[in-house]
């Protein structure tokens, strides 16, 4: 980290997100007046996934991430479904969308323990009323939060161990559906570990039922369940205390364009700008890469004019649009996201609210999938794939919105195209020199003198979630 | 965030038992930006002690050499460069799975941004750090393979590691610590009756067994995945699918697509590693001809149809 000229600030390595990256921020009367968000480092999977068998996407996408490796096989699943024009079996689609929400609880749950509260146990927050707490619970490594929380996350990730065999990095999901039947004992241990879960989830992080949690449906019922009970019972409600003490529904507003696929037939796909509703259509989506080190979609450009990140720039018809959890809800019409964004236009305490909240749905859900399975049914059916065909592999990852775009001519891959969720988030200026969803989003953010690693700033940042190796696949 | 899973009770905590600290881990510090440089910039001028230097990821030294597909951010410099000046300080230095140590995936087809391991560039001897590269305590890049590796084989090496009498004659020929690599991913496979009779899968989801049809490479993959649980109840075969031998260099160029078995002459290329091929063969055929009708029937099924056979009881 440099402090060039007077007013120019690089930013970087940040810490607890996934993957590298580095901002650099023009800063004047003590706020961001514009940032540049790079993503310092390129991987060639696309150059990697062509030319060979369509289903060795199987195995070499997933292994873009460790983090986000489940959704990266759920969408390479679906775009080879596409080309092979199969009907997953019942049982296939419940257990895939197990072990989809398995990998987006866990994420959700990591990223809030680990990744974005321990900034609150930091020193320069030590004068704060909530503080003692906030230290007690969060601070990294050591807070009583991960000491609870990281064994139960470990404990209900055996949830992959049945139906996936592993995570990360399963072969478990297959076009035709999983290769794990499941039998009424793994059943009955299937709903064990769910039920673990959710007495942990109750206990600690919410201090309350997950039922509770999920209809809250107003800011202001929001509000109201924050101060039904002492500031510091359950992690939720710690945190929004802190995010009102320190004004969090106030920083960091996205661009109030919102994009999702849709996910577990729960929530539906759509698209969503300054409060309109629109239909989303796979077509619109292109990826802009006048910013990006990049001379085609595949191929790199390290010396390129007026380049500066490694990410590309994907927007729906031309629209900067924001993914994630608070997107997904937002498009769903789920009231509780609708208010928060009415008001603020997304900001760092709605992403963090809505993460959570989804969170308390995803596991009530999960339970309902469980007792459907079928054991004798089938799990999966045959995929032959035709020597040519396209398929478009949608799906949602924790962070956001994830497509496959895929190509198959001669019985092998001929093009495969990846838009990750933290692409389209911290995505860098297009052709028209609009800024990428954090870019805008970091924009009025408030420097104290003197820092060198700003705390707003790195709230705006881990706010997104961002998965910066899926980024720059 | 295999790892974070450690033992069930976390990376940390499991650690700790050993008196093992993280100076520094880009996803669990505190430390970022400025204070996270303070750290990497004492260790790489060997100001402060590192036990031991931990790489997940390949070294991306592309394009033409410069590193900058793979910059550290607030630096200006390649990530090559800061592993390689701590490297050069730590005691130990681990690669943390396949790509670290072998290139992994990154180099498959092509290799489009020049990626290395730390010790080999694929199966040769080499990689960012030189075949002749040796810790302060004389011990070559130990290579936690893997993709990804299990947790347990980072917290054990670690922790062994901690115990102050590791030496290279516990890591194999490409340097993977021997307590899991002396072990076969088809050691305990649970699809052994299937293996014993040549009842072999066809299809996706069959319980017979992977080998003949569906690539399963458990019988030359060194890993103890059968004998140790992931993710407390699972393995790559027990979750119906093939083992693509991810512990070994070279794994991500199977030379076939990684769920088809190579075939000659109807014969898997790849057979068990030390095993006569005409010995395979004759007794393949020996036992595909004593296969019992209840295990030729399950291998082709997603759940048990015919379960052991019992007596019927005796009608009066």
């Amino acid at each position: 980290m440099t402090a060039a000229a007077t007013n120019r600030l690089i930013v970087g390595p940040f810490n607890r997100v996934e993957g590298d990256l580095e901002v650099t921020l023009d800063i004047a009367d003590g706020v961001v007046r514009d940032a540049r968000v790079t993503a310092p480092m390129y991987r060639g999977f696309e150059r990697i996934l062509a030319g060979r068998a369509p289903e060795d996407a199987l195995a070499i996408a997933p292994r873009i991430c460790g983090i986000c490796s489940v959704s990266q096989s759920v969408a390479a699943a679906r775009a080879l479904a596409q080309v092979a024009e199969v009907e997953v079996p019942e049982n296939g689609v419940l257990a895939a969308d197990l072990v989809l929400a398995t990998e987006n609880a866990a994420d959700h749950l990591t990223h809030f323990i680990l990744f974005f509260m321990p900034d609150f146990a930091r020193p320069a927050y030590a004068g704060r009323w909530w503080f003692d707490a906030a230290r007690r619970r969060f601070a990294a490594s050591h807070g009583e939060a991960p000491s609870i929380l990281v064994p139960a996350r470990a404990r209900f990730l055996h949830v992959m161990g049945i139906l996936a065999g592993k995570w990360p990095h399963s072969l478990a999901l297959q076009p035709g559906g999983t290769t794990k039947s499941i039998d009424p004992g793994e059943r009955v241990r299937l709903l064990s570990i769910l039920a673990e879960f959710r007495e942990t989830l109750e206990h600690v992080v919410f201090a309350d039922t997950l039922e509770n949690v999920a209809v809250i449906g107003t800011v202001a019922a929001l509000d109201a369940w924050a101060e039904s009970r002492p500031f510091d019972h359950g992690d939720f409600r710690l945190f929004l205390h802190i995010a009102r003490d320190l004004g969090l529904d106030r920083l960091g507003r996205g661009p109030n364009a919102f994009l999702s696929h849709g996910s577990f037939g729960l929530w539906p796909a759509g698209a969503m700008v300054d409060g309109t509703p629109l239909a989303f259509d796979p077509a619109q989506v292109a990826e802009d890469i006048s910013h990006a080190w990049m001379e085609t979609a595949s191929i790199p450009d390290a010396d390129k004019q007026d380049a500066y990140s490694w990410c590309k720039a994907p927007r729906l018809g031309n629209r900067v649009v924001e993914v994630g959890a608070l997107a997904r809800q937002v498009i769903a019409a789920d009231p509780l996201a609708r208010d928060l964004v009415a008001a603020s236009g997304g900001t760092v305490r709605d992403r963090v609210v809505m993460r959570l909240v989804e969170l308390a749905r995803l596991v009530p859900a999960m339970e309902n999938w469980v007792r459907a399975l079928k054991p004798g049914a089938p799990f999966c059916v045959e995929s032959p794939l035709p020597l040519r065909g396209t398929g478009i592999g949608l799906t949602e990852a924790a962070r956001g919105a994830l497509g496959h775009w895929l190509e198959v001519e001669s019985g092998i891959i001929r093009s495969y195209q990846i838009v990750a969720p933290t692409t389209w988030n911290f995505s860098p200026r297009d052709a028209a020199g609009v800024p990428g969803p954090l870019e805008q989003a970091l924009a009025g953010t408030p420097i104290t003198p003197g820092e060198t690693t700003p705390l707003a700033v790195q709230h705006v940042v881990r706010s997104f979630d961002p998965c910066m190796a899926c980024t720059v696949h | 965030m295999s790892a974070l899973a450690a033992d069930d009770i976390g990376l940390v905590r499991a650690l700790a038992r050993f008196g093992i600290r993280l100076l520094w881990h880009p996803s669990l510090s505190e430390e970022s930006g400025a204070e996270a440089l303070a750290i990497l910039e004492n260790a790489a001028a060997g100001r402060v002690r590192v036990d031991a230097l931990c790489v997940e990821g390949a070294v991306l030294t592309g394009p033409n050499g410069t590193g900058r597909f793979q910059m550290l951010s607030g630096t200006g410099k390649p990530l090559s460069h800061w592993i390689a000046a701590i490297a050069a300080h730590a005691r130990a230095v681990v690669a943390v799975g396949s790509c670290a140590a072998y290139g992994g995936v990154p180099t498959a087809t092509g290799n489009p941004t020049d990626a290395v391991g730390l010790g080999y560039a694929g199966g040769d001897c080499g990689g960012l750090l030189g075949a002749d590269f040796r810790s302060v305590t004389g011990l070559p890049v130990i290579n936690v393979a893997g993709c990804a590796p299990h947790p347990g084989w980072i917290v054990e090496t670690l922790a062994d590691l901690s115990l102050g009498d590791f030496d290279s004659a516990r890591l194999d020929h490409f340097g993977r610590p021997r307590a899991f690599a002396d072990h076969l991913a088809h050691h305990g496979c649970g699809r052994n009756e299937f293996y014993e009779f040549k009842a072999s899968a066809a299809k996706a989801s069959d319980r017979g067994c992977l080998m003949e049809n569906l690539g399963c490479k458990a019988t030359q993959a060194p890993g103890d995945c059968n004998i140790r649980r992931w993710n407390g109840y699972g393995s790559c075969t027990d979750g119906g699918f093939t083992c693509i031998n991810c512990t070994s260099p070279g794994f991500q160029d199977p030379g076939a697509p990684f769920q088809e078995t190579a075939k000659l002459a109807g014969i898997p290329v790849g057979l068990p590693l030390d095993m006569p091929k005409a010995w395979f063969v004759a007794l393949a055929a020996l036992s595909k001809s004593a296969t019992p009708a209840r295990v030729r029937t399950n291998a082709h099924a997603d759940h048990v149809v015919v379960p052991p056979a019992r007596k019927p009881p005796k009608t009066p």
